[in-house]
């Protein structure tokens, strides 16, 4: 089971020039969707193949197609989503860097599915490298007549730039990247009205990940119905996973979706198992914002059943005993790390990210790492990872966009699954701070084991 | 930079010519949605957004000079007062942290008797503690200007500030 879409190519020498990527079959599903489909069907296709979208919601991406506003004289924009920052997540950068031409062969079949002929790619500031990389290679798509007036003789047009953001994780939420588009500040948008009606600049608007949209090319190559062959039940396909922590070797795989997590874990040609042999202590399968998983519910469902990297099987259980496949950022945790200190380290990230819009983010995001630093640090009492609990149940499902929801959910699964080393922290904060992990770690696993 | 009289705050050909362009990769009249890439670009040349600088893009753009401090102080990227010529921004969240980001840190002020967010006498080295840059499977890291350094040691450390030392251009876009 090691089937890849996207990546068959990337170790091919040069593959980030045009002339490399159309010799390696580079832009054939372009010219297939222009000269045999039409637009419609390319979103049928789209639809057959079951894809998802995947930048972290895993929303169907046929169906958010079909919403998009088709009002008499009114242009649509089609708009990727390159704002990657999902602590644990850097498969995005990745795919631009290493084959840019896939993602302009996806934008150019998207926008034509849309009927859109203006689309931009919205990247995050910080990858500045990576925009200058996508604009030589949008030139190339220029020069070869890919996109531009009327392209390959299609009557399509279609103009294709990049945009930086300047660094606001809260950006990567649609409407606050449709506003920065605008030229504004990211604040999220009420919903509705979608984007699909007004987005950009008030016009219908459709919003993909990097990794949804390069989907689209083996989609249009191959038919929709060998894509929903591939991967397992209602996830379809692959997926880009970034593997990070203390793991063998770190990195971005393409994997077909039902795989065991423990064969991505142990196995060699993934992770290749935990760093200097040590025992796995927990696990964040989907980037920062989705549930943490301890050691026993990682490989095993409660039901005692092989958990798989798909979307339902890392869910199952809810979130009482599951997480989420997220935006696939897998960050792997062994017995010497301290939950606490990473629950403390995620809050203080999402502190620093909140737009400060809605008030339970703003206020709550700021307790959430004022109490954990406490608790962290010694000072902590045991309310307060009452206090904790309290706060981010008031926070989630009480704001505009999901970054409160996002704030919530690693500081909930952390109490939830590792509330005895919370307490650890407040009876012995010495051990803690002397940083002997370890020992804390054996504490919870024979708490679990008894 | 000081001095910054409006008098003095003007892009070169070259970057106006280069604000043309990308005002032009939007609708008419929508040419505020170039204002994120020209602030990058005002920073970079001029070291850091003041206020003339933020006013003198606002008349580039045509907008109002509100619209562009707003901005401005929204995104983390921006500089609203001196930073020195090369800043050295660490990542620190989750997986960086497990690598050892805290360590590098203090590494890193003690080698350049700066704590976090400070500038050296000398107003060559600024260091910051960022949030994730997506360089995770790759840590620990720092990205200084628009280049990643990653699986940092001690050893690279020494080693790229002293190239910075020597060549202190790394916040300059479109270098490397």
């Amino acid at each position: 089971m090691s089937r890849k879409l996207l990546l068959n190519n990337v170790h091919v020498e040069g593959i980030h020039t045009y002339d490399v990527y159309r010799k390696s079959g580079g832009y054939a599903a372009v010219e297939k969707a222009l000269k045999s489909m039409t637009p419609e069907e390319v979103v049928e296709e789209v639809k057959k193949s079951g894809l998802r979208g995947r930048g972290g919601a895993g929303f169907p991406t046929g169906m958010k197609w079909s919403f998009i506003a088709k009002p008499e004289g009114v242009p649509r924009h089609f708009l990727c989503n390159a704002d990657e920052s999902e602590p644990g997540t850097f498969k995005d950068r990745y795919l631009m860097e290493k084959i840019p031409h896939l993602l302009i062969e996806g934008m150019i079949l998207s926008s034509f599915a849309l009927g859109c002929e203006q689309s931009y790619i919205y990247i995050r500031g910080e990858y500045m490298y990576v925009l200058r990389i996508l604009e030589k290679a949008i030139a190339e798509a220029y020069q070869n007549g890919w996109l531009g007036k009327n392209i390959k003789g299609s009557g399509f047009n279609l103009e294709l730039s990049v945009s930086p953001g300047a660094g606001a994780y809260i950006c990567g939420e649609e409407t606050a990247m449709i506003e920065s588009l605008e030229g504004k500040r990211g604040n999220p948008r009420m919903k509705p009205p979608f984007p699909a009606i007004q987005g950009l600049w008030q016009r219908p608007t459709v919003v993909n990940n990097v990794e949804t949209i390069c989907a689209v090319v083996p989609i249009v190559n191959e038919g929709g119905e060998a894509y929903a062959g591939v991967g397992i039940g209602r996830s379809a396909g692959t997926k880009l996973i970034s593997a990070s922590g203390n793991i063998n070797k770190p990195g971005v795989y393409e994997i077909e979706m039902g795989i065991t997590v423990e064969e991505f874990i142990y196995g060699d040609q993934y992770c290749g198992g935990i760093k200097n042999g040590k025992k796995l202590k927990a696990c964040v399968p989907g980037g920062s914002s989705v549930p943490i998983l301890p050691h026993y519910l990682v490989c095993k469902t409660a039901e005692g059943t092989d958990r798989l990297m798909s979307y339902e099987s890392l869910s199952e259980g809810g979130f009482a005993t599951g997480s989420m496949l997220g935006s696939g950022g897998f960050i792997v945790y062994d017995e010497d790390q301290c939950i606490v200190r990473n629950t403390w380290n995620f809050a203080r990230f999402y502190h620093h990210e909140s737009c400060g819009q809605c008030s339970p983010c703003r206020e709550g995001t700021g307790w959430m790492e004022k109490v954990l630093h406490r608790l962290e640090y010694g000072h902590g009492k045991i309310e307060d990872i009452d206090l904790l609990w309290d706060i981010q149940r008031k926070i989630e499902g009480n704001t505009i966009c999901p970054l409160g929801d996002a704030a919530a959910w690693p500081v909930a699964a952390a109490i939830r699954h590792f509330r005895e080393e919370f307490e650890w922290h407040v009876k012995e904060p010495n051990t803690c701070m002397t940083r002997n992990y370890g020992l804390v770690t054996e504490k919870v696993f024979d708490k679990v084991n008894a | 930079m000081e001095n910054q009289n409006i008098e003095n705050i003007q892009f070169p050909k070259e970057l106006l010519d280069e604000v043309k362009r990308i005002t032009s990769l939007f609708p008419e009249g929508k040419q505020k949605s170039a204002l994120i890439r020209v602030l990058h670009i005002a920073q970079a040349h001029f070291g850091y957004l003041s206020a003339p600088v933020m006013d003198y893009v606002a008349r580039l753009l045509l907008i109002q000079p509100i619209e562009v401090y707003e901005v401005a102080t929204f995104y983390s990227m921006y500089d609203t007062q001196p930073v020195g010529k090369v800043k050295l921004e660490v990542c620190r969240t989750g997986p960086c942290m497990i690598e050892g980001a805290e360590k590098l840190v203090s590494y890193i002020e003690k080698k350049l008797g700066i704590k976090d967010g400070e500038t050296t006498e000398d107003g060559v080295f600024t260091l910051k503690t960022v949030e994730c840059l997506g360089a995770c499977g790759y840590a620990p890291m720092l990205q200084a200007g628009e280049k990643f350094h990653e699986h940092l040691t001690e050893e690279k450390v020494d080693v790229l500030i002293e190239q910075y030392r020597l060549n202190p251009v790394a916040n300059y876009m479109g270098q490397e």
